[in-house]
């Protein structure tokens, strides 16, 4: 699997840590228990396209957020994860 | 056919034309008491044990494909009892001495062989961990021995114990571990259930769930609907994508792992050997091949195959423990799907629809968790009550705050 990150262009995964499902939002801190249970413990787990953050550990040290098929691991995006958390912001559809 | 002694002689004589199928092939009714869904292990020792147990008579099991082929098929075979935490270890002890009674009680060979496993250990803060995790198994009633350097060299001397960066100090030695034939024990149950009356009903993949105002009616299949009141899921690395249709919220991942087998070597290896620095398990199966594995790829993953900078992690840490092994070659590597929990342990409970309940989370050790799995996953459906040892097991945990983390890694299931 080729990561293709926006610093350092493409690297095998081995350079990088997998850190799991990137539409898990933290909630605020006055959302209550039922939305940090939420946020931390309930995965949707898709079978197919899936957004998730990797950290090139072994490269720029950058977060990234990849967008991935689970099933054939073929990647259609990556971004920085500031970029994407600034898509989050606006609202805008990614 | 009950298999003895003497049916084999019978069959002898007929050049073993005459032994009757293990269990029948069956087309759906159109309803049942109980539905299990998936065919692994899981579920048909739930079958199994509805009927063995409860004595259910209309109990129906529905696997996608063939019964067999998913993860009870692809895993490295290893039983033991060896966890530390109050909620794990009396389930997984209970499920140890299922084991020892499994081929009477199914009349079929399962090649359970108490062979040993060891856990390595190389500082003084591992042996420690390893002691108190010792303590905690004798306290729950399964086995747990400490051995010294010399313990391991007796144990199972071709580990490089003065490796130059690695030194062994010991290990922790459950002799009543072991191994078995993973077909064999997907093969025994389905025959054990199809005797007691199970239907179990092959290439039908359920598509759906009849749900009605929030309490459960009957499943929707590729073979058409089925009605049941009370319908258990046991469909391993594919929890989430069957929880979804029944509108369940899961504290589940699905991750690929890895495992690989080597040519045939004569005797070498007669336990089960864990490292203790890198994540590596190895064993030798009765027809000689070095059987062994890791870690899960990393990363959420359906496919049915992992890729190859696990191979080699894999395979440096095993050279690393085994100096030996560098020159064995590897005949084949495949993949499983796992449903990692977001603690580490399994989930058995009631969902929040009723009549449907769930047994999943199973991570990569679920195969020697089969018997008590079915037992418990049993005795849940039949009777409404959570079994004595499975009792933590719920799958609200994670909300109230009752996670139980053998790893003390939090929720990451990647880590566990
Ligand atoms: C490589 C590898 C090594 C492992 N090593 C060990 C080990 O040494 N020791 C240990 O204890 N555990 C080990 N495990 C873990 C263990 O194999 C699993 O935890 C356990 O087998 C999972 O339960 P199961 O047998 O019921 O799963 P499976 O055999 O995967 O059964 C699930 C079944 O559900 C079916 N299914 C899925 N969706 C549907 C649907 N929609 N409709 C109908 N049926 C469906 C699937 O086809 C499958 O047959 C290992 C796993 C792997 C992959
Ligand atoms: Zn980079």
């Amino acid at each position: 699997m080729l990561i293709d990150c926006p610093h350092c262009g493409p690297r095998s995964n081995e350079e990088f840590t997998a850190k799991g499902d990137a539409t898990a939002k933290l909630p605020a801190g006055d959302a209550g228990p039922e939305a940090h249970y939420r946020h931390v413990f309930v995965r949707d787990n898709p079978r197919g396209r899936h957004e998730e953050f990797w950290h090139h550990t072994g490269g720029c040290r950058c977060w990234l957020v990849v967008t991935r098929d689970t099933v054939t691991h073929e990647i259609f995006e990556v971004t920085t994860a500031s970029e994407h958390l600034e898509r989050q912001a606006s609202g805008g559809k990614k | 056919m009950r298999y003895s002694v003497f049916t084999l002689a019978q069959q002898a004589l007929k050049g073993h034309t005459g032994w009757p199928k293990a269990w029948r092939q069956v087309a759906p009714q159109k309803a049942y008491d109980i539905i299990v869904v998936g065919g692994g292990g899981h579920g048909l020792a739930t079958a199994y044990y509805l009927a063995r147990n409860h004595g259910m008579k209309r109990v129906a099991l529905v696997e996608k494909g063939l019964i067999g082929l998913g993860n009870v098929g692809r895993n490295t075979t290893i039983v033991r009892a060896n966890y530390n935490l109050e909620g794990n270890e009396p389930f997984y002890a209970h499920s140890l001495r299922l084991w020892e009674g499994l081929e009477k009680e199914l009349n079929y060979n399962v090649m359970f062989s108490q062979r040993g496993v060891i856990n390595l250990f190389h500082s003084d803060g591992q042996r420690d961990r390893f002691v108190r995790r010792g303590n905690s198994i004798l306290l729950h009633g399964a086995d747990a021995v400490l051995l010294d350097r010399d313990g391991v060299r007796r144990y199972a001397p071709m580990i490089d114990i003065d490796n130059s960066r690695f030194p062994v100090m010991g290990g922790l030695l459950q002799p009543r571990a072991g191994t078995a034939r993973h077909d064999a024990v997907a093969w025994g149950f389905a025959r054990g259930a199809d005797r007691l009356g199970v239907d179990i009903i092959q290439n039908c993949e359920v598509i759906g769930f009849d749900i009605q105002n929030g309490v459960v009616k009957g499943v929707e299949t590729t073979l058409g609907p089925i009605r049941a009141e009370r319908v258990g899921i046991a469909v391993a690395g594919n929890t989430s994508t069957l929880g979804r249709m029944a509108g369940l919220e899961l504290p589940i991942e699905s991750h690929v792992l890895q495992a690989f087998v080597s040519e045939g070597l004569k005797p070498f290896l007669d336990c089960v050997v864990t490292f203790g620095v890198g994540h590596f398990y190895v064993s030798q199966s009765d027809k000689g091949g070095m059987v062994f594995g890791g870690d899960i790829d990393g990363y959420n993953s359906y496919a049915q195959r992992g890729n190859l900078p696990m191979v080699e992690h894999v395979v440096e840490a095993g050279v690393t423990m085994i100096p030996r092994l560098s020159r064995v070659r590897v005949l084949r590597s495949w993949g499983g799907i796992m449903d990692m929990s977001m603690d580490g342990s399994p989930i058995i409970d009631k969902t929040p629809v009723e009549g449907l309940y769930l047994n999943c989370g199973w991570n990569y050790g679920g195969f020697k968790a089969t018997p008590a799995s079915g037992w418990c996953f049993a005795h849940l459906m039949a009777t409404g009550e959570m079994h004595e040892v499975s009792r933590a097991h719920r799958l609200d945990r994670f909300r109230t705050g009752h996670s139980i983390d053998e790893e003390g890694t939090g929720a990451q299931p990647n880590l566990h």
